[in-house]
């Protein structure tokens, strides 16, 4: 009883940082749901009902749905490249001894320090000379560059500390190094493969400087720009923009949610690494 | 490194096989453009004439006098104290408090916390722009409400309120980060070292000052690089939120980059700029990088 009574002003302080960052995303979440005159009569008052018209609003006519295709599309292409190359880059910095080695392996990870902001401008005018402006392709190779950049680290870190014996015996066994690599190393992988699938999935979904440069045609833009765009165009209406933001918002929060332990070991972790 | 060897019949060269396509997307993607973007700012070009007209330093002579990008950068260096120094402080406040015990239910608290991070900045400054909206905002309703009315503002068209309202977000957004950094660092502390500290006679603040922050070392280094690059880094906000304004007053560097490269065709200026914040972000990591390592010896 008295080591209870001990913890509840630790309940209290955490319950009161934790509120400061629930409120406000509750807040918009709450917009979602009203009415424009339910906005103006003030941001304490409850929705009167669950109504979905914002979402269908914001998904219609505010061409969410094709923003909310083109986040998929891309995310999933970069997600997918980048895992698979940050996964070979790893197993042969951290296994296999070729030369030049440690040189390389730098100059990969300068990429993880350097911003978009010092690549997109001579991006721009090479992706244009390649026909590659106002493609998905311009926002998914250079993400993939910079993605498999913390992919090496991570990955290279991971093999490292696998077990000798385990790669030792499928030599014995006659696996050749592909198999070592995908018959015997990958399960113990697993964990670590899934840490940078949720990083990368949340950079790029999220990602919005390259997005805004790259693409000008209103089809293919992303959902942070597309939300960017909304924004300017309709200040005014705040549920469809509330709506909006839970569209961009709503499914890295789901894998959140779901993945919660390889997130915070990624970002708390990875950035203990760099 | 003894476990690395080559395998009978192996060619040495096996590794380039693996590493091949990874080199190849990041070299044409990101190492060549950052190379170009250093050369770019040695000239002058407008982005569309084939003609660039070489310069030397010229952009560089220029950021030195520049009253824009002068008050673009001193407003990144005000962002670290929102992005990097409060959250710090917070984080290791509530560190000390909360102390060395595994509290139940510490999971949800800590996924709540983080939720920040996780959250794309644009929706984030979408959500603080409904907040800080004068008419239909909280912010200036809870005032109203409580009695302060003199206190409401129009706060991101306000000259002097516009700076410090969008660094309040980075405070909002990194604080939960610190926070659980710090906690998951003082789990790692041997609890042995606070009962020797109690046996001679050390106070709760003497632990604090002589265990628990010396012990948090690399934690201190891994909250610094991460929030003093995100302060120095900040443009989706103030793309949301005021796209610099009003009257530059929230022009961040990376904006002005944005700016000066794409609605004004001032590719070889912006480059510059570019090149100065890719070294200043450098140069800032290796120093707190040396200096973590210096400290462990």
């Amino acid at each position: 009883m008295r080591s209870w009574a001990r913890l509840i002003p630790n309940y209290f302080l955490l319950t009161l940082f934790l509120l400061v960052v629930i409120l406000p995303i509750l807040g918009i979440v709450l917009s979602a749901f009203k009415t424009n005159q339910e906005i103006a009569k003030g941001p304490f008052s409850l929705p009167a009902r669950l109504n979905f018209d914002n979402f269908v609003g914001a998904w219609v006519a505010g061409h969410f749905n094709n923003y909310f295709r083109s986040s998929v599309i891309v995310s999933t292409v970069t997600v997918a490249v980048s895992v698979f190359l940050s996964i070979l880059l790893g197993y042969a910095f951290g296994i296999l001894s070729f030369p030049g080695q440690n040189l390389i392996y730098a100059v990969l990870l300068i990429g993880f320090m350097v911003p978009f902001e010092a690549v997109v401008i001579p991006l721009y005018h090479f992706l244009n000379r390649l026909g590659l402006v106002n493609t998905y392709w311009a926002l998914i190779l250079p993400q993939i560059g910079q993605s498999i950049s913390f992919g090496t680290l991570w990955m290279t870190s991971f093999f490292r500390t696998a077990p000798q014996e385990l790669v030792d015996a499928s030599a014995m066994d006659g696996c050749n190094r592909w198999q070592t690599l995908w018959h015997v190393l990958w399960p113990l992988a697993k964990p670590a493969v899934l840490t940078l699938v949720v990083l990368f999935f949340m950079w790029t979904w999220n990602e919005f400087l390259l997005a805004l440069i790259m693409v000008q045609d209103d089809r293919l833009r992303t959902l942070p720009v597309g939300l960017a765009f909304f924004q300017g165009r309709y200040v005014a209406d705040i549920p469809r923009m509330a709506a909006g933001s839970i569209i961009v918002a709503g499914p890295i929060v789901l894998v959140y949610v779901l993945f919660q332990r390889y997130f915070i070991r990624g970002l708390l972790g990875g950035a203990i690494k760099g | 490194m003894n476990k690395k060897y080559h395998w009978p019949g192996e060619s040495r060269f096996l590794g380039y096989l693996y590493i091949l396509p990874g080199v190849v997307i990041y070299l044409l993607f990101v190492l060549y453009p950052v190379l170009e973007t250093v050369r770019t700012s040695f000239y002058r070009w407008d982005g569309f004439t084939v003609n660039r007209t070489f310069i030397g330093l010229q952009n560089y002579r220029q950021l030195l006098i520049d009253s824009q990008f002068l008050q673009a950068l001193s407003h990144n260096l005000i962002f670290i104290i929102f992005y990097s120094i409060i959250p710090i402080v917070l984080g290791i406040i509530l560190a000390s408090l909360l102390g060395r015990r595994r509290l139940p239910g510490m999971t949800f608290f800590r996924a709540g916390l983080f939720l920040p991070q996780v959250i794309s900045m644009v929706v984030v400054g979408v959500m603080w722009r409904w907040i800080f909206n004068p008419v239909f905002g909280p912010l200036n309703a809870f005032l109203k409400m409580v009695g302060l009315n003199s206190l409401a503002r129009p706060w991101l068209g306000d000259f002097n309120l516009a700076l410090p309202s969008v660094g309040i977000i980075g405070t909002w957004v990194m604080y939960g980060f610190c926070m659980v950094l710090f906690l998951a660092g003082m789990q790692r502390i041997p609890e042995d070292y606070y009962e020797a500290a109690e046996l001679d006679g050390a106070n709760e603040v003497q632990q604090l000052r002589y265990i628990t922050l010396p012990s948090l070392r690399p934690e201190f280094g891994v909250a610094l690089i991460t929030t003093i690059i995100a302060a120095l880094r900040v443009f989706d906000l103030v793309y949301v939120l005021t796209r610099g304004g009003p009257g530059d007053r929230t022009l961040v560097v990376a904006f002005l980059v944005y700016r000066a490269a794409f609605q004004q065709n001032r590719i070889g200026y912006a480059a510059a700029v570019a090149t100065v914040l890719t070294l200043i972000i450098l140069l800032i990591s290796f120093l707190i990088l040396r200096f973590q390592s210096r400290s462990e010896e």
